[in-house]
């Protein structure tokens, strides 16, 4: 069964084509890895599944319901999460107060303008939870301006995962990291249970081949290339537009 | 008992019994204006401060509920329908106010509310017919809640504690909700909290209404003091002062706006009788802030006292470790 469908997705900026008619379709649990040069437009193609950019046309349907139109605060109401590739926290506030933000997004509790959000035992608890999953539940009351790189990289998943998201889309999670750090993420990440769809542009392609199950190979917007880890590796195109000989 | 607790008791206790040593009637007036005032700036603080939504239209919506009580008091209303109809008049402006400016953010967002105040700015000046133009409109007597005349200096500086007492609560407890934290995060990451399934546009609009509300209720008080209200109170430099009262105390810190409030009300009616160019003195702090405590005067004093405090507890524990 699909979970995510995408169909026939254009974008342009100007005269700048960015997505071409892009189809995808990624099944229930699967682990997808979008590979690509600089430019492919891999990014685009996330802002444009999460509705952060509206297409041209074509569509996006979760779940078989179509949410081309649907606005992207909507999205992770429906269960989609996504991270981002610059890290984008509250660099101000404390790591369990930036994982409880994320639990209140979907919780009717954040037009709440009377209680005290600490007091809320139920959120921290959660919050507590999915740090816990990542690694980070000794450090939860740290500043997030006290945390590493790769810890932050973490804070990221673990705000995408409290939500208990059915699709989650990871742009670059390695990026920048360390290889302890890498090591870490990587662990993360694979201990996501399968109820979890996971989709991921990466470059590193030691950590992403060893987690992608089906790989895309988008080339200026388009899809050239999609198959099984063997089948991408071994294509010519792949070789010639991506890997270099 | 920890310090904040001592010196919140401190500071209530010299807020309570302030007009029994305050020598004169003169400076209770110039402690209730720092109160109203500081109402005022703790309702924009909201917006700039917790929001990063600097409004430079603000001056526009503290005279909307000014103009509008002095308008229905002239019109034979009494004092407590007077007082309703302005606050409703005034969130009813700050819905609009929102609407339009809320479009942008950043100097977007400063150039529209501008632009707002400038046109409200406007017509208080030229329709004449209702505001009385240049000439104002003038406010004779104020209320008698539950048979108590506010007419005494006294007794409208204990009205101008309470609604500050209960300003400064609701700001209180409005930045520790869920709202004021999803606030706190549009102002520092929109498209994160988009992305997390957060409203942004209408947070931002609750928190505009709940900083209009105060600014309302300030502007009701400010027409009562007066006892008039021209133009001039929500010309643009009324709006550039208030918000200078927010970055000079503190933005984004509750006690910021007050001490900023503070400081300006101080400046502009004890220092200037004084010094002819009380302006100069007030640029001067501003830049002497800027320059030395660009955070604001409260959390850069907490800054300072925590250094300082630093210093004289390392050498004293250099001494323990060498004795």
């Amino acid at each position: 069964m699909s979970v995510l469908t995408v169909s026939s997705l254009r974008k342009s900026f100007g005269g700048l084509h960015v997505t071409r008619g892009v189809n995808l379709d990624i099944a229930a649990g699967e682990r997808r890895l979008i590979i690509g040069p600089n430019g492919a437009g891999k990014t685009t193609l996330f802002n444009l599944i999460t509705g952060e950019l509206s297409p041209d046309s074509g569509s996006v349907r979760l779940f078989s319901n179509d949410i081309t139109r649907v606005p992207s605060r909507r999205r992770p109401h429906l269960g989609m999460a996504r991270t981002y590739q610059i890290i984008t926290l509250f660099p101000h506030d404390t790591i369990i107060h930036n994982v409880s933000l994320a639990l209140l997004g979907l919780s009717p509790l954040r037009w709440n303008p009377l209680i005290d959000m600490k007091r809320q035992s139920h959120i921290v608890e959660r919050g507590h939870e999915a740090l816990a999953r990542v690694g980070l539940g000794h450090i939860a009351e740290r500043p997030l301006s006290q945390t590493s790189y790769g810890e932050r990289r973490r804070v990221e998943i673990a705000m995408a995962l409290a939500q208990k998201p059915k699709v989650l889309l990871l742009d670059e999670p390695f990026a920048g990291l360390s290889i302890d750090e890498r090591r870490d993420v990587h662990r993360c990440l694979m201990s996501i249970p399968r109820d979890v769809t996971m989709v991921m542009i990466e470059h590193n392609m030691d950590v992403a081949l060893e987690f992608a199950e089906r790989i895309t190979l988008l080339h200026f917007g388009e899809v050239i290339v999609e198959g099984t880890r063997a089948e991408v590796v071994a294509d010519p195109r792949t070789r010639e537009v991506y890997l270099g000989h | 008992m920890s310090a904040r607790i001592i010196a919140l008791v401190a500071a209530a206790a010299l807020l309570i019994t302030l007009p029994f040593w305050m020598p004169g009637v003169y400076y209770l007036n110039v402690a209730s204006q720092i109160l109203f005032y500081a109402v005022f700036a703790i309702g924009l603080n909201i917006l700039a401060g917790y929001g990063g939504l600097v409004s430079l239209g603000h001056a526009a919506l503290f005279g909307i509920a000014a103009y509008a009580t002095g308008y229905l008091l002239q019109h034979g209303f009494g004092h407590p329908a007077a007082i309703l109809i302005a606050l409703v008049v005034a969130l009813a402006s700050t819905a609009l106010y929102a609407v339009l400016s809320l479009r942008a953010s950043g100097i977007g967002y400063i150039m529209i509310t501008l632009a707002l105040g400038e046109i409200v700015w406007g017509l208080a000046y030229r329709w004449i017919s209702v505001t009385g133009g240049d000439n104002g409109i003038s406010v004779h007597g104020r209320p008698e809640p539950f048979g108590i005349s506010l007419t005494s200096a006294g007794a409208f500086y204990y009205t101008c504690l309470i609604v500050f007492v209960f300003s400064m609560v609701a700001g209180a407890i409005f930045v520790r909700s869920p709202l004021g934290a999803a606030l706190k995060g549009t102002r520092d990451q929109p498209r994160r909290m988009n992305a997390l399934g957060y409203h942004v546009w209408a947070i931002r609009f609750w928190a505009s209404m709940l900083s209009g509300l105060l600014t309302a209720i300030a502007g009701v008080l400010f027409v009562y003091y007066n006892q008039f209200i021209s133009p001039q109170t929500l010309a643009l430099t009324a709006s550039a002062e208030v918000v200078l009262m927010v970055i000079a105390g503190g933005a984004s810190t509750l006690f910021g706006p007050v001490v900023g409030a503070a400081l300006v009300v101080i400046v502009k009616n004890v220092v200037s009788g004084y010094l002819t160019r009380w302006n100069f003195l007030l640029g001067a702090i501003f830049v002497a802030i800027v320059i030395l405590m660009p955070e604001g005067l409260v959390p850069g004093s907490a800054r300072l006292w925590r250094l300082a405090w630093q210093r004289m507890r390392q050498p004293r524990k250099g001494a323990e470790a060498e004795s």
